[in-house]
This record gives C-alpha cells, sequence and structure tokens, in this order.
C-alpha cells in the first residue's frame, strides 16, 4: 500500500475538477432541496444542458466561449420552465419522478445516432473551448510537498473556485432577503405561504430556474476542464453524487454543498484509490475484487452514505440539531 | 354585545344583511359522491364578527377553503366587495384582503417568529429575486415591516419569544403566531379556523380581546368555533352548517333557541348543554 | 441507536450473501468484458489528448449498432474515407475490432466523409442511406466525432406509409406484451405509495432482483427456468416484506419525513443496483431456457413465439387475480381502505401495518414476475429494472398514483405508447414518448386517469 499515492490522490480529489463541478450543481440543488424543498432528481440534465449547450455552440457554431456558456445557461432555464409548468403545482414528488425521467431523456438524446451530426452520439463532442487554456496567465505548476498541480490545474481551480464563491456569495445575498425568506418559507409549509399572498408556483419556478443554472454551471465548468464532453457523464448517479455531496456537507447553509463536495470527492477517491491499491499489492484476492469492481464501489459508497445520511444525520455533518429536532411536529 | 348593523336582520338561514362585504351563492362541492359543502345564500356583514358553528364534519373548514381559493367548487358562485371570487388562486384572494388562518396551526417551524411574521407583510419589494440581491434596495421597507412585527407581537405577548423558533413556540401561541402573522397581511377580512383550539385558558380572554379588537379596527372577521362560550363572548351574528348546508343564522341567544340546531347537535352528540359547554365532544 | 440498523445490517448480509457470491464466478467474468460500467465521471477520451498538440485536423467516430437488447454491437471492416473539396480522396481507414476509427486530414476544410456501403456486414445496415456521407468543415487541430448510423436489419427510414400501417399489429401486440409487464412491475410501487405514501425509487432494484435470483437458481443452481422462476418470486416477496418489517416500518415508526424517506430509497437504489453490477457484471445474460426460440406463429399479421403467449397469458392471469383480490377479499378491501384514508382505516380496526407488510410481499413478488418476464423478453441486466423504473413511474402516474387498477390502465398505455412510437420516432428514443405523455397528463389530469381529484394549489 502506497499510503503517499493515496493521500495525495485524495487531497487533490478535493480540489480539482470533480470538486469543483459538484460544487455547483449541489449549490443549485441547495436552491431547490435545501432552501426550497423542492426535489429536483434530475440536476444531471440541467448539467447536461449547460455542458452540451457549451459545446454545441463553440464546436459547431464557431462561438466563443462567453456566448456558448450564455447559451447553455438559457437551455437550462427553458428546460426548467418545460419541467416545472406540469409539476411545480403538484406535491413534491410529481417533480422527482419528471425531473429523473427528463435528465435520462435528455441523455439519451444527446447519445442518440439520430442527434449525433449535433450532440456526437456516444462519443460526444471533443475539442471545446481550446480559449480556455490557451488564456491561462498562469505560467507555472505548483508543488506543495504532498500535492502538486500543472498549470492547467492550476488555472482551473481559480476560475472554477472564483465560480464557486461568485455563486455561494449569490446564494448567501438571495437566501437572507425577503425571497430568500418566501422560499424557505414554501420549504416548510407551501399553503400558509399562499394564505399570506404570495404565488407559491411562480417561486417554486424561480427557484428551480435558479437552481438549474447553478447545475447548468456546473455542466459548463466540467466541459472546459476536459475540453470535452460525453453523454454518460449525465447519467443518474451523477445527481445522487450531488446530493449525497449537499446532504453530506449540510442542506440550507451556504457552505453546506461546497464543504460537501470536497468531503465527497475525498472519500470517493481515498475508497477508490485504496481499494486498487490494496488489489495490486493483493491485500484483496481478485476473486472477490478486481479493478473493475473497485470503480463500481463508489456508486455503493455514494447511495450508502446518502440512505445513512437521511437515516441518521438530515443536518448533515455540521448542522444544526436544533432545527432537526423541530420536524417532529 | 349588540351591534345596530343586526338589527333589522332576519334570523333565518340566507337572509341579506345591511352591509354585505362577502356573499355566496350556490355554493357546492362534492368529493366523489359525498356532497360536503350545498350552501344556498349566505352574506356576511362587513365590520362585524361572525362565527360559524356547526357539529364535526358540518363542512365548515371546506367552506373556508372554498372562499378563500384553497380548494375548487363543484358549482355556485361567491363574491367578495362585489367581485366574483370563483376560480381565483388562494394568493390572489389573500391580496384582495381575505385572509385565513388554519385549523392545524402552519407557524413555519423553521423559521423565526420574527421571520413568520415578516413573510406575512404584501408588497415586498425585495421577494423580487433580482431585487433581493441588493439590500439598499429593499432594506428601508424591511425596517418598516420589522417594526411593525414588532408592534403586533408585543400586542399579541410574542415580543420576548420573537427570535426563537417557531416550531419551539407551545401550541397557543402558535395560534397567536400565525393570527399575528395573518394581520401582516393587512386584511380587511380575517378568516379564522378554530382560533381557540389548544390555546391555554389562560390566553383565551387575552386572544378574544385581540379578536374584539379586530372588529374595532374596521376588519370583518368570520371564525369558525366548536367553544360555545367563546361564541358567545365574542360574536355578533352566528351561523350555523350541518350536513354541508346552512341551517340557521342569527344572534347566539336565538340560535340556543333553534330546533334544527339542536336536533343537528343532538344528532352526532348526546351530552348536550348549548351555551354551557362544547358542542363537540369528539374535539377533546 | 434502536433495533433498526442492526436489522438493516442483516438484512443487508444476506442480501448479498445470497445474492452475492453465488454470482462470483459471473463477476469474475464480467473483468474481461471490460464491463459496460457507464460514464466513469472522470473517464476522458485519450484520444482528446493525443489530439491535443497537432495543428492538422481530424475525425474520429465508431461504428456500433444497438441490437435488440440495446447493446452496442461493434461493427469491424467497414471503410470510411475522406474527400476534399476538389473530390479527391485524402484519407480512408477502416474500423478496428471496437468499431472505431480515425481520419487524419492533411490540413484544415471543407470534407465529405463516406462510408463504402459494400464493406457493412449482412444484417447491418444505414439508417438511411442519405446518412452514409456527411460534409462539413474542420478548423486548424479540430477533431471532430462523425457516426454514421447503423440499423440491424433493413433501414428503417426506407419504410414507406404502407408498410408503417402493417407494422401495428405487431407494435401494438409488443406494445400490449410490455405494458403488462410494466403494469405486473408496478402494482407495488402504486400500492406502497397508496398505503404508505412512500414513492419508492428503489422498486426498479425490486425488478432486477427477482430476475437476478431467477437466474441465480436457473442458471448458476440449473434448476429449470419454470421451478427456479416460482421460486425466485417467493423469495423475492419474503425479501419485500422483509424489508419492509425490517428497514422502512423502523423508520416510520421513527417518523422520518416521506421526502426523506424517498432520499433514502433513492440511495438504497443506487446501492442495491451497483450490488448488483458488482456481482453480475455489466453484460446482459440469458436464461438456460426459453432464451432463442425460433419456431414463430403467425396471427393477424402478428409475429410471435411461444414465450410470448405465456408472458401474456401469465400476466393477465396474475393481474386478474390482483384485481380480485384486491375487490374481494378481506385483506384487498382492507388495502383499499388504507391507500383511500389510512387513518380512517386504523380507527376501523384494520392492521394498517399487517396491510402494508402485505402490499410490501406480493408487491416485491410481483415485480419479480416482471423482471423474469424482461429478462426472457431481453435478457437478464443489472440495470433491468432501474430501466423500466421511470415507465413505471410514468404509468402509475398517468393511472392515477396509489390505485392498483390505475396502475394497470396507465402501464398497458405507456406500453403501447413506447412501442407504437416507433413508427414516428427512432427506436433509440422511444422512451422519450413515456415521458411526454406523463408530462402532458400531469398538465391536464395531476391526479391520472383513474386517480381521485385531490386539491392542488
Amino acid at each position: 500500500m502506497n499510503w503517499s499515492i493515496i493521500i495525495e490522490s485524495t487531497l487533490e480529489a478535493m480540489v480539482t475538477k470533480n470538486a469543483v463541478v459538484f460544487a455547483l450543481a449541489a449549490i443549485g440543488l441547495n436552491i431547490h432541496y435545501g432552501y426550497t424543498g423542492l426535489l429536483n432528481f434530475g440536476q444531471a440534465g440541467f448539467m447536461a444542458a449547460g455542458a452540451y449547450g457549451t459545446g454545441i455552440a463553440i464546436t459547431q457554431w464557431g462561438w466563443t466561449i462567453g456566448p456558448a456558456a450564455l447559451f447553455g445557461i438559457v437551455l437550462s432555464v427553458l428546460l426548467a420552465f418545460f419541467l416545472g409548468l406540469p409539476t411545480l403545482r403538484l406535491r413534491a414528488d410529481y417533480l422527482a419522478i419528471v425531473t429523473i425521467a427528463a435528465a435520462e431523456i435528455i441523455r439519451r438524446i444527446v447519445k442518440s445516432t439520430q442527434y449525433s451530426e449535433v450532440t456526437g452520439g456516444s462519443g460526444g463532442l471533443n475539442g471545446i473551448g481550446r480559449g480556455f487554456y490557451d488564456n491561462n496567465p498562469i505560467d507555472s505548476g505548483l508543488d506543495l510537498g504532498i500535492v502538486s498541480f500543472s498549470e492547467r490545474e492550476l488555472w482551473f481551480m481559480v476560475v472554477g473556485w472564483g465560480v464557486v464563491v461568485l455563486c455561494m456569495v449569490l446564494t448567501y445575498l438571495l437566501v437572507r432577503s425577503p425571497w430568500g425568506r418566501v422560499l424557505k418559507a414554501i420549504r416548510e409549509d407551501e399553503d400558509a405561504v399562499r394564505s399570506l399572498g404570495k404565488n407559491v408556483t411562480w417561486y417554486k419556478m424561480q427557484s428551480l430556474i435558479l437552481g438549474g443554472m447553478f447545475g447548468a454551471l456546473g455542466g459548463i465548468m466540467l466541459t472546459l476542464e476536459q475540453q470535452s464532453v460525453q453523454p454518460d457523464q449525465f447519467f443518474t448517479p451523477t445527481t445522487f453524487f450531488a446530493f449525497t455531496a449537499l446532504i453530506l456537507g449540510g442542506a440550507g447553509r451556504v457552505f453546506g454543498p461546497v464543504v460537501g463536495s470536497m468531503l465527497f470527492w475525498g472519500i470517493i477517491q481515498f475508497t477508490d484509490v485504496s481499494l486498487r491499491q490494496a488489489i495490486a499489492n493483493d491485500h484483496i484476492p481478485t476473486w472477490l475484487m478486481d479493478g473493475v469492481q473497485a470503480g463500481q464501489v463508489r456508486f455503493i459508497i455514494a447511495g450508502g452514505l446518502l440512505a445513512a445520511l437521511m437515516i441518521f444525520r438530515q443536518q448533515g455533518l455540521f448542522g444544526n440539531k436544533r432545527e432537526v429536532a423541530l420536524d417532529d411536529h | 354585545m349588540t351591534t345596530d348593523a343586526f338589527d333589522q336582520v332576519e334570523p333565518r338561514p340566507g337572509s341579506p344583511k345591511r352591509d354585505t362585504i362577502l356573499s355566496v351563492d350556490g355554493l357546492v362541492r362534492r368529493f366523489g359522491g359525498i356532497t360536503a359543502v350545498d350552501v344556498d345564500h349566505l352574506e356576511i356583514q362587513a365590520n362585524a364578527i361572525t362565527g360559524l358553528i356547526g357539529p364535526n364534519g358540518a363542512g365548515k373548514t371546506t367552506f373556508f377553503n372554498l372562499i378563500t381559493g384553497f380548494d375548487e367548487v363543484t358549482a355556485g358562485t361567491f363574491q367578495f366587495k362585489g367581485e366574483p371570487l370563483e376560480g381565483v388562486p388562494a394568493y390572489k384572494v389573500a391580496r384582495k384582503g381575505l385572509v385565513r388562518t388554519f385549523q392545524l396551526t402552519k407557524a413555519l417551524s423553521k423559521l423565526s417568529v420574527i421571520e413568520n411574521m415578516k413573510l406575512g407583510a404584501v408588497g415586498q419589494v425585495g421577494e423580487n429575486p433580482f431585487k433581493a440581491l441588493i439590500r439598499p434596495i429593499w432594506g428601508n421597507q424591511e425596517r418598516e415591516i420589522e417594526a411593525r412585527a414588532d408592534e403586533l407581537l408585543k400586542r399579541f405577548k410574542l415580543y420576548e419569544k420573537r427570535d426563537d423558533y417557531a416550531g419551539e413556540l407551545s401550541g397557543g401561541q402558535r395560534k397567536l403566531l400565525e393570527m399575528a402573522r395573518a394581520l401582516m397581511a393587512d386584511p380587511e377580512v380575517i378568516c379564522l379556523d378554530e382560533p381557540m383550539a389548544g390555546v391555554n385558558p389562560a390566553l383565551t380572554q387575552s386572544l378574544l380581546q385581540h379578536v374584539k379588537e379586530l372588529k374595532d379596527e374596521g376588519l370583518t372577521v368570520v371564525f369558525v368555533e366548536h367553544d360555545m362560550d367563546v361564541v358567545r363572548d365574542i360574536s355578533d351574528w352566528v351561523v350555523v352548517m350541518a350536513e354541508g348546508s346552512i341551517i340557521a343564522e342569527g344572534s347566539h341567544a336565538s340560535i340556543g333557541k333553534n330546533q334544527a340546531v339542536i336536533d343537528a347537535y343532538l344528532g352526532t352528540a348526546h351530552e348536550i348543554d348549548l351555551g354551557t359547554i362544547e358542542l363537540d365532544p369528539e374535539k377533546h | 441507536m434502536p433495533a433498526a440498523p442492526r436489522r438493516l445490517l442483516l438484512l443487508l448480509v444476506a442480501l448479498t450473501s445470497v445474492l452475492g457470491f453465488s454470482f462470483v464466478g459471473a463477476g469474475a467474468a464480467s473483468a474481461q468484458d471490460a464491463t459496460e460500467e457507464p460514464g466513469d465521471p472522470e473517464a476522458t477520451p485519450e484520444a482528446e489528448e493525443a489530439a491535443e498538440d497537432e495543428s492538422i485536423a481530424s475525425v474520429v467516430g465508431s461504428l456500433k449498432y444497438d441490437d435488440e437488447e440495446d447493446n452496442e454491437v461493434p461493427v469491424e471492416g467497414v471503410e470510411i474515407s475522406a474527400t476534399g473539396a476538389d473530390g479527391e480522396e485524402v484519407a480512408i481507414d477502416t474500423t478496428a475490432e471496437d468499431g472505431t476509427f480515425l481520419l487524419e486530414l492533411p490540413e484544415p476544410g471543407e470534407y465529405t466523409f463516406t462510408v463504402n456501403p459494400d464493406t457493412i456486414p449482412d444484417g447491418i445496415s444505414l439508417r438511411s442511406e442519405e446518412r452514409g456521407t456527411t460534409t462539413f468543415s474542420l478548423s486548424p487541430g479540430q477533431q471532430r466525432t462523425v457516426l454514421f448510423p447503423l440499423v440491424e436489419g433493413e433501414a428503417r427510414e426506407r419504410s414507406s406509409g404502407s408498410t408503417k400501417i402493417a407494422q401495428v399489429p405487431q407494435l401494438a401486440f409488443e406494445g400490449f406484451k410490455f405494458g403488462l409487464i410494466i403494469a405486473m412491475s408496478a402494482v407495488g410501487l402504486s400500492l406502497i405509495y397508496g398505503t404508505t405514501g412512500l414513492v419508492n425509487f428503489a422498486h426498479g432494484e425490486v425488478v432486477t432482483f427477482g430476475a437476478l435470483l431467477a437466474y441465480l437458481f436457473n442458471v448458476t443452481f440449473g434448476l429449470h427456468l419454470l421451478i427456479a422462476g416460482p421460486i425466485a418470486v417467493l423469495l423475492a416477496g419474503v425479501f419485500g416484506g422483509g424489508f419492509d418489517r425490517g428497514f422502512w416500518r423502523p423508520l416510520r415508526n421513527r417518523g422520518t419525513s416521506l421526502i426523506a424517506m424517498l432520499v433514502v430509497s433513492i440511495g438504497l437504489s443506487l446501492v442495491l443496483r451497483y450490488i448488483f453490477l458488482y456481482q453480475f457484471g455489466g453484460r446482459t445474460r440469458p436464461f438456460d431456457q426459453y432464451a432463442i426460440q425460433t419456431d414463430t406463429i403467425e396471427f393477424l399479421n402478428i409475429t410471435m413465439v411461444r414465450k410470448d403467449i405465456w408472458i401474456v397469458v401469465v400476466s393477465i392471469i396474475l393481474l386478474v387475480l390482483v384485481a380480485l383480490a384486491l375487490g374481494g377479499t378481506r385483506i384487498g378491501k382492507a388495502t383499499r381502505a388504507v391507500a383511500d384514508n389510512r387513518d380512517l382505516a386504523e380507527s376501523s380496526g384494520i392492521d394498517v401495518e399487517k396491510v402494508i407488510l402485505v402490499v410490501w410481499a406480493v408487491g416485491s413478488g410481483l415485480a419479480a414476475v416482471g423482471g423474469i418476464f424482461l429478462g426472457l423478453t431481453e435478457q437478464v441486466s443489472w440495470q433491468g429494472g432501474f430501466q423500466l423504473l421511470l415507465l413505471m413511474f410514468a404509468g402509475v402516474t398517468l393511472g392515477g398514483l396509489g390505485t392498483a387498477y390505475g396502475a394497470l390502465v396507465g402501464s398497458i398505455i405507456v406500453g403501447l405508447a413506447v412501442q407504437l412510437s416507433t413508427l414516428v420516432i427512432s427506436s433509440e428514443l422511444k422512451n422519450v414518448a413515456a415521458l411526454l405523455i406523463l408530462a402532458f397528463i400531469l398538465l391536464v389530469r395531476p391526479q391520472g386517469i383513474l386517480g381521485r381529484k385531490e386539491r392542488v394549489g
């Protein structure tokens, strides 16, 4: 077992690509679930809207990154409208059903050969946004001893975490405003809010749109980081990774999704690399687990973590017990 | 308590009022095969306290749900200040000035008491997501709202609890909070669904006083209640429902002698002593 | 901590041990298949890295088609060429074993890419002849993916209107059969919702679980499917009941909110699905019996094999029995009463927890039947049930969430819609039709066809 590799890759996973992408997706889910009580189980669909919108605009129409990203966000807004319209008047579980189905449908559409001229089919789109790394002002890597980052990684981290911080500030401002108060009230009891003259359905729509936009930003950052996009990156577990990250860090608090995403990817990477090390060093016999199966363990951990948190610690690792106690009424 | 407004009003179901603020015609609500509400005609007198009583399952709460837009009518019309209200969504009904509370209190547990109160205020600039981002736009209004909320909290003796979670209040305090919050919405008519249920007797008197004060401030109060002492104490006019229909109207004195009312209650309960104890033993 | 976690642990251990290690052979085999574990979010195509520093443009792609089970099958040895704007061929490549090809282009510009139709193996054809060529321009250093859609059999888009109508009876039959499978799987989903209020997102895994159990007894232990199937159904019922007793009931008693339980079910779904994958591998596998039946029966323009008829007949019998049980037996009436109004049912002396237990057991058993029939139609897969889940939701919502009869009607409509939609849209996208129906029904009649109108905001 090479512990330095395990620690290095764990630390790296906590601050690079996935941590950023899923922090953004989870910030979006936090608006939905944490503040409004909406169950969006199709965040992957919003991420796909952002990623593919950007990717298509750049590779097919030759747009630059800025307008292309904007196009991706516009797509996510349209998606939110389309999903919200039939479901937001109804009970929370209908939204869950429709969103999970929609995200899966989106994945199948972009994967299908029928639209592959535009979406690249199962291969996805490549060569997206070269300008992103071309404009990298950082010209040397950073070596911190345990972990080191290339200049490319550093550039992505600067931009990615910059976007995350921006989204957190936005969330902070919004949830402390009267607007945020309405959302939190809807989370508690929407009839009460209705009785006070607020158009609850419309607020839920606003929440769905905003959270979906954050999700789209996550998809955009993913696309820029890897300069490509593949349809299967937006399969259902993607949404639940983000959901687990959110619950882990604490839903309904500004830092929750960000801390949660870092922790989540730390845990996933740690087990992943540890298992692979153990297999490589024959600590785990191959009849019990091989390399492919080691890659599947992350899903089991994510799902188990989500279920366990919802049962035993809904407030997340750092949440407030006092608030959860109020649920029992 | 007598009010001139009712001097000329006949004590019969559907009687016209001198100054009607809310009127209902042919209002029907069916669930599957069951008719929950079937009201021929009812008028509510403005600036008065009208008590709505009746045995369990009489359709009182459904009636409230219908006129406040929380339920859809099967048939019929109703007007608020002469304006048709059927099909109008609940939030718009509230904005027009017809605000309700709920039988099972809907205090928003994870919001503080003061946040609950501030939520009630209508026309808040900061409830627009774009303006919400810039505090200076809504900061002044927020301060005014907060001052008004503190005012009401003091009146309802909740000021000490202002920063507690609403979920930490007692049942009675939640009732108070809900009523105070409804007042934040500047209603003209306030519909209280069992405002005294679960309120401890020590609080009841002050709560009743608040309701009476509402009338003095020009509001119209409609309330559902089971406690006949309460009904006698504060209502100017009593409407009795049974099996979805209005079976009697009148002052509480005339209602106590009404044979239809006694029969309706006897149909559901035996230990009956109209006017002294609660009419609804199942409520305990 | 209460007994809940201990019971859960026991249950999971039991589950993995029964299912788990008996598949070890299968699991190990999966390594060589380089399983189709979908979309590792970390995966970055290496081809892209390679193209990074080159200033010339290139085109990559792969030739694949989806077989009946929706598996991608690569096609080897097909010639693909690139022609410049002047009509000169500048690059040519033949697809490799995995169906991929790479055309390196000398300079940026506009090119036409063509598949040589003579090199396409028999039994496979281009979706349509026009899609055999495509033209676009490439910028410096750009790498683009190009796909030539292939289908099994003759090109579908070539079929004219009259032959489409001729397909209707066949598709309708398949849709009806599929609808019955959805219905059987979904009865439990709907009744669990009706009696407990839980939208169980792990119900798809119950379906898969049934199919895997049958596979275990059938293929691993060598029992005939006619014996293995019923054993699997019974065991699935027992597990379903145990699951309620040992897991969901304690959660209900703890006062866990419905929303929280819904999210718990999502987590469980993920756990179970990937335990299945872990043990069963990513490949789809057939049962030992009835996998291939060649003697077709023609009836009213419908071609079917014997197992199709049996699936339809057994499904109808089971569903009729469910309907009769709900209408006529004590427990059935109690179930409807609980679904109608739990508090009222409880106060009138019905043992609500017992009803829920029965619903879980029977619902899981039926889901297992659905899973086995699905496996007979499409082979057994680790995510067969999950793929069915979205259609079950569509069917259940369409018919009215919480009602048993509604689940039947809605599911059959969804089955028909999915199959018949292939008349107008690509079969890759057939499930889209189900979602569109779902969205539409939520807009106009959110309580579903047979559901009772609930107050909505």
